[in-house]
């Protein structure tokens, strides 16, 4: 056994090279793949979390309602019902989570273009959704002379 | 210091198997730890598209721009209008994504409409299968995803799209996609295209919620996919699509 020994001691050397070779490998590799990768596949989970970072721009039908009832109110009665608040004002998330909202005062919308977008007759619009050819319909006149924006109706 | 062959031999060992242990520690406990109240494995998503419904207004692609940051010129999601000939060959427009609205048509000897596009979020994701880095992948509750730390910007993702809805992102040189608005909707809010949508054209929907509304709604409507024949798994299903839409 001690002749053995003795004989194969030039093998030891390449072993302990090799060994500390993997362990060297296996410590580098812990230290730079990030700990979620793999929890779910073949990717860093960490990631999910890092894009739910991002910040919120449109606050929400739920977040405008809580303090506009009135407005909320006549647009329910009317035909823009289902149209949320921020498909016209914007987004309002600034507005909604500051400490003091008012000091955020969204700006008004541009009503010039705004009903248009929508309203403006187009062949590829569903049929039984209301549209008009502006230039002919109000002469030029702004649509809110004659419409109230959150309940249309004239 | 007098180092033996036994000792050197041994210590190395006790190295090796240190430092797997080690590993395999960092593995299962160095996991991060579960986002508060939101489960990721109660949730699988998708968006209802209604065909019928879209106007063209270009609300969802503004919304869209303005909740992400997207670069201009860059689009996440994006309105097309058909017009299409009795030969079902089909004339497509989309000026700057619709982003500006559509110049008014009413020619009426062509049928037309909006198709709405985004990300479809497939289950079976060409653009994952390339990504040679792990950078993009299919969150657990179904989002097609990019790891900006990860991502190379080598374009695989980008080619393999069969619904070009990738690109690279002009800033960051790494891919870039519709997240499905993924911060806002595992906060409990819609998506930022289903928020400002006038019509209620785009619905996102939960697959897994038992209570969702889109359960009802895939049983008494007829839906289809874009491009079944990609096998992509595509989960963002249209009502009322025509054969002529790419």
């Amino acid at each position: 056994m001690r002749q053995f020994l003795r004989d194969s001691g030039h093998l030891v050397r390449p072993a302990v090279v090799l060994i500390v070779g993997i362990a060297a490998f296996l410590l580098i590799r812990t230290a730079l793949i990030p700990k979620a990768f793999g929890q779910y596949g073949h990717y860093d989970a960490a990631a999910l979390d890092r894009i739910r970072q991002h910040p919120v721009s449109f606050a929400g039908q739920d977040a405008c309602v809580m303090c506009h009832d009135d407005q909320a109110k006549a647009r329910a009665a009317g035909k823009h019902a289902h149209v949320s608040c921020e498909a016209c004002h914007g987004p309002q998330a600034a507005h909604a989570n500051a400490d003091d909202p008012s000091a955020h005062k969204p700006a008004l919308p541009d009503v010039a273009n705004l009903c248009r977008r929508c309203h403006e007759k187009d062949a590829a619009k569903p049929k039984d959704f209301p549209q008009v050819v502006t230039a002919e319909h109000s002469g030029g006149a702004l649509c809110t002379a004659c419409h109230q924006p959150h309940n249309p109706h004239l | 210091m007098e180092l033996s062959r036994r000792d050197l031999f041994a210590a190395g060992g006790k190295l090796l198997i240190l430092a797997s242990v080690g590993a395999t520690l960092e593995q299962i406990t160095g996991a991060a730890p579960p986002s508060e109240a939101y489960n990721v494995a109660e949730h699988w998503w998708g968006m209802l598209v209604d065909i019928d419904k879209c106007i063209g207004c270009g609300n969802c692609v503004r919304a869209c721009s303005k909740e992400n940051q997207v670069p201009q010129g860059y689009f996440r999601t994006w309105v097309e209008r058909y017009q299409v000939g009795e030969d079902q060959q089909p004339h497509v427009d989309s000026p700057n994504g619709d982003i500006d609205g559509f110049p008014a048509d009413t020619r009426t000897d062509v049928k037309s409409f909006f198709v709405p596009k985004l990300c479809n979020q497939c289950a079976e994701s060409p653009c994952v299968q390339v990504c040679p880095v792990g950078a993009t992948f299919v969150s657990p509750d179904g989002v097609v995803l990019v790891d900006m730390d990860y991502c190379l910007g080598c374009r695989y993702c980008i080619q393999a799209c069969p619904y070009g809805c990738r690109y690279l992102h002009p800033e960051t040189n790494t891919a870039d996609k519709c997240t499905l608005c993924y911060h806002r909707i595992t906060q409990g809010l819609t998506t930022a295209c289903c928020e400002a949508c006038p019509t209620g054209a785009r619905q996102l929907v939960d697959f897994k919620n038992p209570k969702d509304p889109v359960h009802e709604y895939m049983r008494n409507n007829k839906v289809q996919i874009l491009k079944p024949y990609m096998a992509t798994g595509a989960k963002v299903y249209y009502k009322d699509l025509d054969g002529s839409v790419r």
